[in-house]
C-alpha cells in the first residue's frame, strides 16, 4: 500500500476502560476516496474505534495518522486536526439553542476563522448539498431526525475534512427517513469524499462500500469486498454474524 | 373609636403618610441600587466560578467548593456583621453600602454557581463530542455550546433564588444602609406608629411583585423545544 495516498492509518490501537479492554490492537488504513463499511455485533468496539480516530477516546496503546500527521505525537494541534475528521453520530447532537445556519457557521467562524457573510455563504451550499436550503433560520427542534442527520452531516462537510466518520447515521431514524440520510452519503462518495460507515444498512454497503471490516470483540476478524464478506466469508464468526443480520 | 378607625389609625395614618413618603420612596431607590448591582455582580461572578469549574483543576475547585458551600451554610446576617465589624480591625474600611453590595454578591454567587453547575452538567455528552469533533476548542465548546444551553435550563431555580437573596436587602438595616426598612424603622421610632413599617411593607410588594411576574414569564419564555 502506499503511504502517500493513505488518508487514515491506525497502528496497534488498544483502548481500556479499566479492566475492560474494548480494542485490543486494531490495525487499519484508509486510501484517499475509499468508503469503509465497519460491521460487527453491538459492543464489539466500532463506536470506540471511530471515536479513537479523532481521540475523543485517548486510545491506551498505538498510533492513528491522519494524512501523515500522527495525533498522538507530542505538540499535535488536535483541534485542527479534529476540523480535518468529520463525525456524525447516530443522536445527531445538532445544538438545539443555535439555528441550523448557525450550527453550520459556528466551527466555520470559531476554528477556520471565517467572515460572518463567509461562513453563511459555505452554510447555505452546504444546506443545498443535502436539500435543505428552506430550512437555514429553522431550530433542530423543528426538524425530523432525517433533517436533522442531514444538516450533522453539513456542519462536518463544510469545515473540508479529509475523511468523514459515521457512526450508526440512520440508526436512530425511522425506516422513512433513512433514504434520505443515504441519499445525501451517496452524493458525498461520488464526489470522492473518503468515508468510514459504521452501519448495518446492507443494502447500502452492497452498493457503495468498497471494502468491509467484521469486528467481533474489539478485534478486526476479517476484511474484504462486499461480495466476500456477505456472499462468502471465511470466519465463522462473520458467517453468523451476516446471516444474522440478513434476517 | 371602633375597631377599623384603630387600624387605620395604627398603620394608614395620613399625616405620617404624607411626612415620611420621601424618606420611604429614598429607601427604594437604595433597595433597587443595590438589587440590581447585586444580581448584576452576583450572576456574572456564579457563572464565571461555574465555568472555571468545568476546567477540573483539582486544588482550583477544591477552594472553589469550599467557598460555595461556606457561603451557602452562612445565614447572610452573620456574614454582613463579620465583614462590617471584622474588615476594618484588618485595615479595610467599606462603607455599609458596599458591606451589603459585597455579602449579597458573594452569596447569590455561590447559589448561582451550584445552579450554573448543574446546568452545565445536565447538557448531555454528546454536545461536547460534537463540538469538539469540529475542532471547537474546550473553552469555545463551552462558551458557544453549553453555557448558553445550560443557563437556558437554570431560568427558573436562578430567578427564585435571585429573588430571595434580593429581598435580603432588608439587612442592610443593622448596619445603616439607607434602604427601604431602615428608613421605615427608623420614622416608625420617631413617630411612634406603625404606619411607616406599612409603607415600607407596601414599598416591598411594589418593588417585588413585578420581578416575581418577569420571573414567571423568563421560565416560560425559556422553556423551550429540546432538540
Ligand atoms: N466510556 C466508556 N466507559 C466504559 N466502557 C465503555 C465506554 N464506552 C464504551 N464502553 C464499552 O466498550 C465496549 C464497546 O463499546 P462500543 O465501542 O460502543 O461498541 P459498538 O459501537 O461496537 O457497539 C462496550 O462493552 C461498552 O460497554
Ligand atoms: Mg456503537
Amino acid at each position: 500500500m502506499n503511504q502517500t495516498t493513505d488518508i487514515l492509518v491506525a497502528r496497534g490501537l488498544r483502548k481500556s476502560f479499566g479492566e475492560l479492554e474494548v480494542l485490543k490492537g486494531i490495525d487499519f488504513s484508509l486510501r484517499q476516496g475509499e468508503l469503509v463499511f465497519v460491521i460487527g455485533p453491538s459492543g464489539s468496539g466500532k463506536s470506540t474505534m471511530l471515536r479513537c480516530f479523532n481521540r475523543l477516546e485517548e486510545p491506551t496503546e498505538g498510533s492513528v495518522t491522519i494524512d501523515g500527521v500522527n495525533l498522538m505525537a507530542p505538540g499535535v494541534d488536535i483541534n485542527s486536526m479534529r476540523r480535518q475528521i468529520g463525525m456524525v453520530f447516530q443522536q445527531f447532537n445538532l445544538y438545539p439553542h443555535l439555528s441550523v445556519s448557525r450550527n453550520i457557521t459556528l466551527a466555520l467562524r470559531k476554528v477556520l476563522k471565517r467572515s460572518a457573510s463567509q461562513a453563511e455563504e459555505t452554510a447555505r451550499e452546504m444546506l443545498e448539498m443535502v436539500g435543505l436550503e428552506e430550512k437555514a433560520d429553522a431550530y433542530p427542534g423543528e426538524l425530523s431526525g432525517g433533517q436533522q442527520q442531514r444538516v450533522a452531516i453539513a456542519r462536518a462537510v463544510a469545515l473540508e475534512p479529509k475523511v468523514m466518520l459515521f457512526d450508526e447515521p440512520t440508526s436512530a431514524l425511522d425506516p422513512e427517513l433513512v433514504g434520505s440520510v443515504l441519499q445525501v452519503m451517496r452524493k458525498l462518495r461520488d464526489s470522492g469524499m473518503t468515508m468510514v460507515v459504521v452501519s448495518h444498512e446492507m443494502r447500502f454497503a452492497r452498493e457503495a462500500a468498497g471494502r468491509i471490516v467484521f469486528m467481533s470483540d474489539g478485534e478486526i476478524i476479517e476484511e474484504g469486498t462486499p461480495d466476500q464478506i456477505f456472499e462468502n466469508p471465511s470466519h465463522r464468526r462473520t458467517r453468523e454474524f451476516v446471516a444474522e443480520i440478513s434476517r | 373609636m371602633n375597631r377599623w378607625d384603630l387600624f387605620i389609625e395604627t398603620f394608614f395614618r395620613p399625616d405620617l403618610i404624607e411626612k415620611y413618603w420621601p424618606d420611604i420612596a429614598g429607601g427604594v431607590v437604595v433597595t433597587v441600587q443595590v438589587a440590581v448591582l447585586v444580581v448584576l455582580t452576583g450572576i456574572a461572578l456564579g457563572l464565571l466560578l461555574a465555568m472555571i469549574r468545568s476546567y477540573s483543576l483539582r486544588g482550583v475547585n477544591l477552594v472553589l467548593v469550599v467557598f460555595v458551600d461556606v457561603m451557602r451554610s452562612l445565614p447572610p446576617l452573620v456574614l454582613i456583621l463579620l465583614f462590617y465589624f471584622g474588615l476594618p480591625s484588618v485595615g479595610i474600611l467599606l462603607p455599609s453600602f458596599a458591606v451589603l453590595w459585597l455579602v449579597l454578591s458573594l452569596v447569590l454567587a455561590a447559589f448561582a454557581e451550584e445552579i450554573f453547575w448543574a446546568g452545565i452538567l445536565s447538557i448531555r455528552k454528546g454536545q461536547w463530542e460534537a463540538a469538539r469533533s469540529t475542532g471547537l476548542s474546550f473553552s469555545q465548546t463551552l462558551t458557544f455550546v453549553i453555557v448558553p444551553q445550560a443557563v437556558r435550563m437554570t431560568v427558573a431555580p436562578l430567578t427564585n433564588r435571585t429573588i430571595a437573596i434580593t429581598k435580603n436587602t432588608a439587612l442592610g438595616t443593622v448596619i445603616g444602609v439607607s434602604e427601604i426598612l431602615n428608613q421605615a424603622t427608623t420614622a416608625q421610632s420617631f413617630s411612634g406608629s406603625a404606619t411607616p413599617l406599612m409603607m415600607g411593607g407596601i414599598a416591598y410588594i411594589v418593588l417585588f411583585i413585578p420581578i416575581v411576574i418577569a420571573g414567571r414569564w423568563i421560565e416560560t419564555r425559556f422553556a423551550w423545544r429540546r432538540a
